[in-house]
């Protein structure tokens, strides 16, 4: 049996999905900047897409420009406002000490340009609270940058207070919203968010395709220069089907939402209480009730994440780990670490993110290996 | 990341030699990696000079078990000389080769075998210079001292291991 629990790795594309791309690749494949009929044909369903996406994540369309990935757009928004308004009195930028590593390395390539960037700190739960950004924030404060969900331990930030508390300092507020859909319902607008990014292969969608939202008010320096697509702010070819791809996909996480929260939530919680049921010795990482539905992300005491990940994935188990092990520069995970966690435990953590496609036999499938797994190396650990 | 585990290695993770705990050991290390978070326990019974058991205990990852794992196999048998100078390259080699950034594992179960090889000749001394002195709180003592005295040696070897890739 192959289970797949690795969904905000990246998720498998709906069928509904492909079928509407597929024409853009076939038959509507002009360029959507040609002046032609066919090239005009297609600008107005890059249009549309654009006006379909508002129509679920808020704000104004034309402040919706299509990307490669979360990690372009977030480099695009991070370093293009800050580069834009350089030289200016606002010289701070704030970011979490939980955000995906193309913020914090979009941030620290900052600091050469006369940038000073600061951190919030997470509480114990791994929440970002008001409170400590207002530790730091000031009138000098250029950028707030604060994810909506975390990647490894799926909790959630309340990023309209965190965006107020921005504004009231004159600060632009950005959010990384690439694990909220469709957990959270996103508006820009009520929220008071200034600039956002997403990607679509998160939530059914093909890979490829990155969305930023920038309010038009922004100044904004674009990081890739060319033809002049998306006003000037982005150039390179239109990539209609992942556009066309992403929008789909957006509508049926949406449209579906609701039986869709409810059944992985279901299947979430059924994993943990079996977990608890049949392995001893484990903790679970970050807030219970304050994550999304989808993500578990729990410590094996005396046994490494790498190992547990290897010895499911030859069962067919396929997780993730933020174990140093796993890691190219074999550092642990800092978001681990950033939310207090003893550095005896750092490596040994594994992260389960439930999707679309799972069901209840894949689960007692996992805890059935997982339980062999947990076993087979605690008895061979030289910590007891 | 992608990892690319060769069958041996993957044969030697799935199912370990060597590997538990042994008791009254004639020589014990514990080695742990201060920059990945690894650690191995190795245990020795030496027979005339010869390595005539060893076995190994794993805190680590899948190349960490199955590094420590081909070691014991290949330097089971071998005389004490030439098991301390048993290359860390090797053992890489015996598997078919490891991912750049899993070389130092197995410069950490060479380094780990080491260690239990001269916790064994320590314990030889011990025995030839003060026989009678010799009892079980002055032994737990020594091996306590000597595990807290090498581990910045390793973090060094292992900063060098990257320096390598």
């Amino acid at each position: 049996m192959q289970v797949y629990l690795d969904n905000a790795a990246t998720t498998r594309v709906d069928k509904r999905v492909i079928q509407a791309m597929k024409p853009y690749y076939s038959k509507l494949y002009a360029n959507a900047s040609s002046i032609h009929l066919l090239g005009q044909r297609n600008n107005l369903d890059l249009m549309e897409a654009k006006e379909r996406i508002s129509k679920i994540i808020g704000g104004e369309a034309r402040s919706i420009y299509f990307t490669s990935s979360a990690t372009e757009s977030n480099n695009m928004i991070v370093k293009g406002v800050a580069l834009a308004n350089r030289g200016g009195k606002r010289n701070k930028i704030i970011i979490s000490e939980m955000e995906h590593p193309c913020v914090r390395e979009s941030a620290h390539s900052l600091k050469e340009e006369g940038f000073k960037i600061e951190y919030i700190k997470p509480n114990k739960k791994g929440i970002i609270t008001k409170a400590e950004l207002e530790k730091i924030i000031d009138d000098k404060t250029l950028l707030v940058s604060v994810m909506m969900v975390n990647n490894e331990i799926g909790t959630i930030n309340n990023v309209k207070q965190l965006a107020k508390l921005a504004h009231d300092h004159g600060a632009y507020f950005h959010t990384d919203a690439v694990q909220a859909v469709p957990y959270l319902e996103i508006d820009i607008k009520k929220m008071g968010i200034d600039m956002l990014s997403l990607s679509a292969h998160k939530f059914n969608g093909p890979k490829g395709v990155g969305l930023a939202y920038i309010d038009s008010k922004i100044k904004i320096k674009p990081l890739i220069v060319g033809g002049g697509q998306e006003e000037g702010l982005r150039a390179g070819t239109y990539n209609l089907p992942g556009i066309i791809g992403m929008t789909k996909a957006l509508e049926l996480a949406y449209n579906e939402r609701d039986e869709y929260i409810k059944r992985v939530k279901e299947l979430r919680d059924y994993l943990w209480k079996e977990m608890n049921k049949e392995i001893s010795d484990l903790k679970l990482n970050g807030d219970l009730a304050k994550r999304v539905p989808a993500n578990l992300n729990v410590m094996f005491y005396s046994i490494e994440g790498e190992a547990i990940l290897i010895d499911l994935s030859r069962q067919g188990v396929s997780v993730s780990t933020g174990s140093a092990c796993s890691a190219t520069d074999l550092k642990g995970s800092y978001v681990l670490k950033s939310i207090g966690l003893d550095k005896n435990y750092l490596n040994s953590n594994v992260r389960f993110s439930l999707g679309k496609y799972n069901t209840k036999e894949e689960i007692d499938y996992t805890i059935k290996c997982l339980k062999k797994t947990v076993k087979r190396l605690r008895a061979f650990s030289p910590i007891k | 990341m992608a990892l690319n585990y060769t069958k041996k290695t993957m044969d030697n993770f799935l199912k370990p030699k060597n590997i538990g705990q042994m008791k009254k050991a004639d020589g014990y290390a514990q080695i742990g990696n201060m920059v990945c978070g690894d650690q191995l326990d190795f245990f020795l019974k030496v027979e005339n000079g010869k390595i005539k058991d060893v076995k190994f205990l794993s805190f680590g990852c899948a190349s960490n078990i199955a590094t420590a794992s081909v070691m014991t196999e290949k330097v089971k048998g071998m005389t004490i000389e030439e098991a301390k100078k048993y290359p860390w390259q090797k053992v890489s080699a015996e598997l078919g080769g490891l991912p750049s950034q899993k070389q130092h594992c197995s410069v950490m179960a060479v380094q780990g075998l080491q260690k239990a090889i001269a916790d064994y000749e320590e314990r030889q001394k011990d025995i030839k210079e003060t026989p009678k002195k010799k009892t079980k709180t002055t032994k737990a003592k020594r091996v306590k001292t000597k595990t807290t005295k090498a581990k910045p040696k390793a973090t060094k070897k292992a900063k060098t291991t990257k320096k390598l890739r």
